[in-house]
C-alpha cells in the first residue's frame, strides 16, 4: 500500500534556495502548481527534463530535505477572482496578508493558508439574467455591490457555455453558494459560484481591441499636459534611487481617473506599502469622494519576502486587472518596480544554471517584458462592454544608467516614457520628470479629448511650451559658460519664460493639499496664463524695455502663487490674471513711450 | 520510526566522516542522508577544533556546506561533519547581551558566559507583515543640522551613511549615538553595534565612545574584525539584528543599530558566490545582492501594538567614492534615503562633510511639521535645497567667468553657498543643535537672498521666521 503511494507521489531530490528538483517528473506537468512537504510550501513546475521536475518554490525552503513529498495540484498557478478583492492586500501569490497577520502574528511564516477570498463574508447578489438564456464565458450573471464605489459584476467562468437553467434570486450569499446552474450542450450541468479561478500566466480573452484615445488623467501636470498616457496605454517611469519613482507611482495611484487601481509593490520597501495602507483609507477619490481604498487592490511582495513570489506577483496583479477590465472598468496597474521582477527572473535563471545574456539576465527577459506590457489595452469585453487596463511600470536602473537591459527593453515596449532625473531631484524639483528626455506617443490620440474639454488651442499651447523649453535647454549651454546677463533680452525672454513653465507649471508638490491634484481645466488655464505672459513679454522686448521691468510686475507674483491659491475648477481667477497681465504690460508699454514723447 | 521525529532530539545529530571535495570556503560531503537545506553544520577538524557552517545546497547523495572560519587546515579523510538538524540560531536575553561583546557568530568575546536564557532564534528572522508595520513618523533629534533640518531621521527608519575611505563617517555615527539618545526620554533604549571586517582600532574607538558617553551598559557589540574569516561576515549582521528585533519587539526598547562596514559584507558575499561558481552580474557581485541586502535592511521598523523600534544606520564606504557602484546603488534602492559624505567638503575642513544635495530622507515629510518639529520645517528645508543647488551652479559659472562678472543676484548666491557650508553644514563634534536652532539658522541663511528668490516658502513664513532672523542678527 505504501509502495503504491510512493510511486504516485514525486519526492524532492535536490534543494538550492527556491529551486527544488523532484522525481519522478512524469507525474507532474509544466507550470503545474505544487505543494511541497507537510508544510505545503507553494511552488510551480518550471522545467521537466528526463525524469526530473524543476520546481520554483514561492516560500523559504530552509529545512527542506530530499525525500520530502511533492503534491501536484493538477492545475497551473492561478488566482481567485470574485467579490472580496477590493481593499485587500495580498502577497505575490495572493495570500491575504490581513489574514496571515491574524493567524501568525506580526511576521510572515510559510506554508499553506486559507483561500485568497473570504468564504465567510456574505454578499448581496442581484441577478442580471433570467433562466433560459444562452450564456458564454465572460457574460454578466449578476452584480454585487462590493464597495460604495464599485459594483462587482459576477462573470460566467471560462469554458462555460450553455443554457442558464437556474439563477439564484436576489439575496445574500457567500462565495461557497451556487448562484447559477448552466446546462452544457452535452447535457452536463455546471454549478457556478460567484468566483472562479484563472491561471495567472494566461491573458484573459476579449472580443476586440481599440486604439487608446481617452487620456488617463492623473492630475499631474507634467504627465497630463506634456506626456499624457491614454486609457489602455503603457508607460514606464525609470529613475535612479531618490528620484521620486515611488512618490510618482503613489501620486498616480491616488489620483488617476481609473475605476480600479491595482498597486503591486514588487520587491520594494515594507514601509512604503505601510504608507499606502495608512494613506489610502483616509484620502478621497476626487471624483467619487469615497476613500481611495474602496477602489484599490494592493499586492505586496516586499524585498525581504521570498524572491520567487516576487516573480509571480506581477502576473497575479495583471490577471486581477484583466478581470476588472472584463467587467467593463478602466483599470490602472502600477508595478513598482519591474526591475525587481527582472532581478527575480535573473536569480532563478542563475539557480537553474541557464546561459545568461546581458548582465546575467536570461535571454528571455525581453520577451517576458513584451508579453507583460502587451496585456495592457482598451478592449470590448466578452459581454460587449468597454474596459481598459493601463500599465505603468517603474524601472530602477542600476546607477541611474538608462542603457541597462531592463530599461532598454522596456523602452521598446511602452508608449510613454517618463524619465526621472537625478539633478532635478537633488534640487528638490518634483516631479523630477525630465521634460527633454521623456516622451509620449499618445499626444495626438488624446488631443481631441483635451480640445473638447478645454480649448481648441490646447495642442498649440502645449507645443509652444515644449518649444520654449527646448530653446531654453540650448541657451542654458551658453548660460553655463557666460551667465544669464550675457544674453540679449530676446533670448533672456526665453529663459524667463522657461523658468515660469518649470517652476509654476511643471513643478508640482505632492504634499500640498491643493497642488497635489490639478484638474484638466486648471492645467489648461495655468499654462495659458504663463504662455500669455510670455507672449506679452515679446511686446516688452520689442519696445526695448528692459526685461526685468516685466518680471517685476505684480502679476508675476500672482502667477507664481496660482497653482497653490486657485482651487478646484475655478476659472474666474485665471481670467483675472490674464486681464491684469494685459493691463500691466500695456501700462508698462505706455510709460516707456511717454518719456520719449515728453522729451 | 520516521527519521523526522528523531531530528528534533538534539542528542541524535547525524555525524559523517570525510569530505569529498574542498573548494574555497565550501566543502562537499557525500553519502549523507536526512539533511535539510540551510541547516547548521559543525565541522570538527582532525586536530579537534570545531568550525561552524551552513548547508547551501542538498541533493539525495551530497550536501554543499559553507564553512565559516574558512576551510584551511581541513583534510578530506579525517574531518568529521555534524549536521545539527536546525538552522543557524542564537539565544538572546536582555540581561545577558547588553553591555557585552560577542563575535560575529554570537560567541562571547569578553570572557563571560554564552547567553542561555530564552528560546533559540533563527538568525535569518522572518519578514515583517506589511499589514503589521506601523508607519515611522517619530522625529529623532540628532543635533546635526544637515540631518535634522534637511534629512530628518525618524524612528524605525533605515538611513545609511554613504562615505569614502578616510572620511569621518565613524565620527558622525558616534556623534549620532551620543546625541540622539537624549530625546528618548520615556522608554529605554539600546544600541546594537555590528562590525563587519573593520579594523581593530575602529571597533575600539566605538567601544570607547560608548564608554565615555556612559551608554556602555546599553550596548551589545558583535565584532567581526578585518582578520576574522570573511564568510563569518555574512552571519554577523543577522546575529546582531536578531538581537535588535528581540530587544525592540519583545523588550519594548528603542534600538539603534549601527552596521559597519556594509562594503566589507558585500565583498564577502561576492567571495563566497564566486567560489560557488555562480553566474555574476554587475562587477562580479551575485545577481541576488539586492535581495540579500534587503533581507538585512528590511529588518528595521515599528510594529503596531509594540512599543519598541529598530532604527538602522548602516555605514558603507563607496569604492572610489562612486555612488553608482553596485553596493551604494542597491543600498539606496532599499533604504529610506542616504546621508552622503563628500570628499571636497572634507578637504575644505568642514565637519560633518555631508553633501545635502545627493542626501535624502524618504520618511522626512511624515516626521516633520507642526506638532512634530515646526510648521515651517518642510518649506525652509526645500528652500535651502533649491538655494544650495542654485548656488552650486553659480559656483561653476564663477569658475569660468570669474566672481567679479556675476550678476548681483548670483553674487548673493555665491556668498550663500559659502556661508551655508561654513555655518549650517559645519558644526563641532560635540555641538548639539536643537531643531529650532537649526531651522533659525536656515532662515538666517536664506534671508541673504532677495525675497523674490524665495519661492519655496510662503510670504507669511518669511514674515514670521525670516524677519525674526533679521532681528536676531541685529541683536
Amino acid at each position: 500500500m505504501s509502495l503504491l503511494h510512493d510511486e504516485q507521489t514525486p519526492i524532492v531530490s535536490y534543494v538550492s534556495g527556491p529551486v527544488v528538483k523532484a522525481e519522478p517528473g512524469h507525474l507532474l506537468s509544466m507550470n503545474e502548481m505544487v505543494e511541497v512537504g507537510e508544510e505545503r510550501l507553494v511552488g510551480e513546475v518550471i522545467g521537466l527534463d528526463g525524469n526530473t521536475a524543476t520546481i520554483q518554490v514561492y516560500e523559504d525552503t530552509t529545512g527542506l530535505r530530499p525525500g520530502t513529498k511533492v503534491f501536484g495540484q493538477r492545475m497551473n498557478l492561478f488566482v481567485e477572482l470574485g467579490p472580496g478583492l477590493i481593499g485587500q492586500i495580498f502577497d505575490g501569490i495572493q495570500r491575504p496578508l490581513d489574514f496571515l497577520k491574524e493567524k501568525w502574528g506580526d511576521f510572515i511564516r510559510r506554508g499553506k493558508t486559507v483561500a485568497a477570498l473570504s468564504r465567510e463574508k456574505v454578499w448581496e447578489f442581484v441577478p442580471a439574467l433570467e433562466p433560459g438564456v444562452q450564456i458564454g464565458p465572460g457574460m454578466v450573471l449578476g452584480t454585487v455591490k462590493e464597495t460604495e464605489a464599485i459594483v462587482h459584476k459576477v462573470l460566467a467562468p471560462p469554458g462555460c457555455h450553455g443554457t442558464l437553467k437556474v439563477i439564484a434570486p436576489k439575496g445574500r450569499y457567500t462565495l461557497e453558494d451556487v448562484i447559477a446552474e448552466v446546462e452544457g450542450p452535452s447535457g452536463r450541468v455546471e454549478k457556478i459560484k460567484m468566483f472562479h479561478r484563472w491561471p495567472v500566466r494566461v491573458s484573459r480573452p476579449y472580443r476586440k481591441r481599440f486604439m487608446p484615445s481617452v487620456p488617463l488623467l492623473t492630475g499631474q501636470r507634467v504627465i497630463d499636459t506634456f506626456f499624457p498616457i491614454a486609457k489602455g496605454g503603457t508607460a514606464a517611469i525609470p529613475g535612479g534611487f531618490g528620484t521620486g519613482k515611488t512618490v510618482t507611482q503613489h501620486q498616480l495611484s491616488k489620483w488617476a481617473d481609473a475605476d480600479i487601481i491595482i498597486y503591486i509593490g514588487c520587491g520594494e520597501r515594507g514601509n512604503e506599502m505601510t504608507g499606502v495602507l495608512t494613506d489610502f483609507p483616509r484620502l478621497l477619490d476626487p471624483r467619487t469622494k469615497r476613500p481611495l481604498i474602496e477602489r484599490t487592490v494592493l499586492i505586496a511582495n516586499t524585498s525581504d519576502m521570498p524572491v520567487a513570489a516576487r516573480e509571480a506577483s506581477i502576473y497575479t496583479g495583471i490577471t486581477m486587472a484583466e478581470y476588472f477590465r472584463d467587467q467593463g472598468y478602466d483599470v490602472a496597474l502600477m508595478a513598482d518596480s519591474t526591475s525587481r521582477w527582472a532581478e527575480a527572473l535573473r536569480e532563478i535563471s542563475g539557480r537553474l544554471e541557464e546561459m545568461p545574456a546581458e548582465e546575467g539576465f536570461p535571454a528571455y527577459l525581453a520577451s517576458r517584458l513584451a508579453a507583460f506590457y502587451e496585456r495592457a489595452g482598451r478592449v470590448e469585453t466578452l459581454s460587449g462592454e468597454k474596459g481598459s487596463v493601463s500599465l505603468i511600470g517603474a524601472v530602477s536602473p542600476p546607477g541611474g544608467d538608462f542603457s541597462e537591459p531592463v530599461t532598454m527593453h522596456t523602452k521598446r515596449f511602452v508608449q510613454c516614457f517618463w524619465a526621472l532625473d537625478k539633478e532635478l531631484a537633488s534640487a528638490r524639483y518634483f516631479p523630477a520628470i525630465n521634460y527633454l528626455e521623456s516622451y509620449s506617443a499618445y499626444i495626438s490620440a488624446v488631443s481631441s479629448w483635451w480640445e473638447e474639454k478645454t480649448s481648441a488651442e490646447w495642442k498649440k499651447l502645449r507645443d509652444d511650451a515644449v518649444e520654449i523649453l527646448q530653446e531654453d535647454a540650448k541657451l542654458q549651454n551658453i548660460v553655463k559658460l557666460l551667465g544669464e546677463d550675457a544674453l540679449p533680452d530676446d533670448q533672456r525672454m526665453i529663459i524667463e519664460g522657461a523658468k515660469l513653465i518649470k517652476n509654476d507649471f511643471l513643478q508640482q508638490s505632492a504634499f500640498d493639499p491643493v497642488d497635489t491634484y490639478c484638474q484638466p481645466i486648471k492645467q489648461y488655464y495655468l499654462l495659458k496664463v504663463i504662455m500669455h505672459f510670455v507672449d506679452r513679454m515679446r511686446d516688452v522686448v520689442m519696445a526695448r524695455i528692459p526685461l526685468f521691468r516685466a518680471m517685476n510686475l505684480p502679476v508675476v507674483e500672482k502667477i507664481h502663487r496660482a497653482k497653490y491659491s486657485i482651487e478646484g475648477e475655478e476659472v474666474e481667477p485665471f481670467l483675472k490674471i490674464l486681464e491684469e497681465t494685459d493691463q500691466q504690460i500695456e501700462e508698462l508699454l505706455k510709460r516707456s513711450r511717454e518719456p520719449e514723447n515728453e522729451a | 520510526m520516521k527519521p523526522e521525529t528523531l531530528r528534533h532530539d538534539h542528542d541524535l545529530q547525524v555525524e559523517f566522516v570525510g569530505l569529498s571535495r574542498i573548494q574555497g570556503p565550501l566543502v562537499v560531503i557525500e553519502g549523507i542522508r536526512d539533511v535539510g537545506f540551510g541547516e547548521r553544520v559543525e565541522i570538527v577538524t582532525s586536530t579537534g577544533d570545531t568550525r561552524q557552517g551552513r548547508v547551501l545546497a542538498i541533493s539525495r547523495q551530497a550536501a554543499v556546506v559553507e564553512v565559516f572560519h574558512g576551510t584551511s587546515g581541513l583534510d578530506q579523510e579525517r574531518t568529521r561533519v555534524r549536521f545539527l538538524g536546525r538552522p543557524f540560531e542564537i539565544i538572546v536575553s536582555k540581561d545577558e547581551i547588553l553591555g557585552r561583546i560577542f563575535s560575529g557568530l554570537g560567541m562571547p568575546l569578553d570572557g563571560g558566559p554564552a547567553p542561555f536564557q530564552g528560546e533559540p532564534r533563527n538568525v535569518n528572522g522572518l519578514p515583517i507583515n506589511p499589514v503589521a508595520r506601523a508607519y515611522p513618523e517619530d522625529f529623532i533629534q540628532t543635533g546635526i543640522s544637515t540631518i535634522d533640518g534637511m534629512n530628518t531621521l525618524v524612528r524605525g527608519q533605515k538611513l545609511p551613511i554613504f562615505s569614502g575611505s578616510g572620511l569621518p563617517h565613524n565620527d558622525l555615527a558616534m556623534q549620532i549615538v551620543r546625541q540622539a539618545r537624549i530625546l528618548s526620554e520615556e522608554t529605554s533604549f539600546a544600541i546594537i553595534f555590528a562590525a563587519m571586517g573593520v579594523r581593530h582600532d575602529e571597533a575600539e574607538a566605538f567601544r570607547r565612545n560608548f564608554e565615555e558617553s556612559g551608554v556602555l551598559n546599553n550596548v551589545a557589540m558583535f565584532l567581526n574584525l578585518a582578520d576574522d574569516p570573511a564568510v563569518e561576515r555574512l552571519i554577523a549582521p543577522r546575529v546582531a539584528l536578531t538581537a535588535a528585533e528581540y530587544l525592540a519587539f519583545e523588550e519594548d526598547m528603542h534600538v539603534l543599530v549601527i552596521l559597519t562596514d556594509m562594503t566589507n559584507y558585500c565583498e564577502a558575499l561576492r567571495e563566497v558566490a564566486t567560489s560557488k561558481g555562480e553566474v555574476p552580474s554587475r562587477k562580479g557581485y551575485p545577481g541576488y545582492l539586492y535581495s540579500d541586502l534587503a533581507s538585512i535592511y528590511e529588518r528595521a521598523g515599528r510594529i503596531h501594538g509594540r512599543k519598541g523600534s529598530v532604527t538602522q544606520i548602516p555605514i558603507l564606504t563607496m569604492p572610489d567614492d562612486d555612488i553608482t557602484h553596485p553596493i551604494p546603488d542597491l543600498t539606496g534602492y532599499i533604504t529610506e534615503g542616504q546621508i552622503v559624505l563628500d570628499r571636497e567638503l572634507f578637504r575644505k575642513g568642514i565637519y560633518p562633510p555631508v553633501n545635502v544635495l545627493p542626501s535624502l530622507s524618504r520618511l522626512m515629510s511624515d516626521g516633520i511639521g507642526e506638532g512634530k518639529t515646526r510648521e515651517d520645517h518642510r518649506n525652509i528645508s526645500s528652500q535651502l535645497y533649491a538655494a544650495y543647488a542654485k548656488s552650486k551652479q553659480v559656483e561653476r559659472l564663477a569658475s569660468i567667468v570669474g566672481e567679479e562678472d556675476l550678476s548681483v543676484v548670483d553674487k548673493k548666491y555665491f556668498a550663500f553657498s559659502r556661508e551655508f557650508e561654513k555655518r549650517f553644514v559645519h558644526q563641532g563634534r560635540d555641538e548639539n543643535r536643537s531643531i529650532s536652532e537649526t531651522l533659525d539658522l536656515g532662515w538666517d541663511l536664506v534671508m541673504m537672498l532677495p525675497e523674490s528668490e524665495l519661492v519655496r516658502v510662503t510670504p507669511q513664513e518669511i514674515e514670521k521666521y525670516g524677519k525674526a532672523s533679521h532681528t536676531r542678527n541685529q541683536e
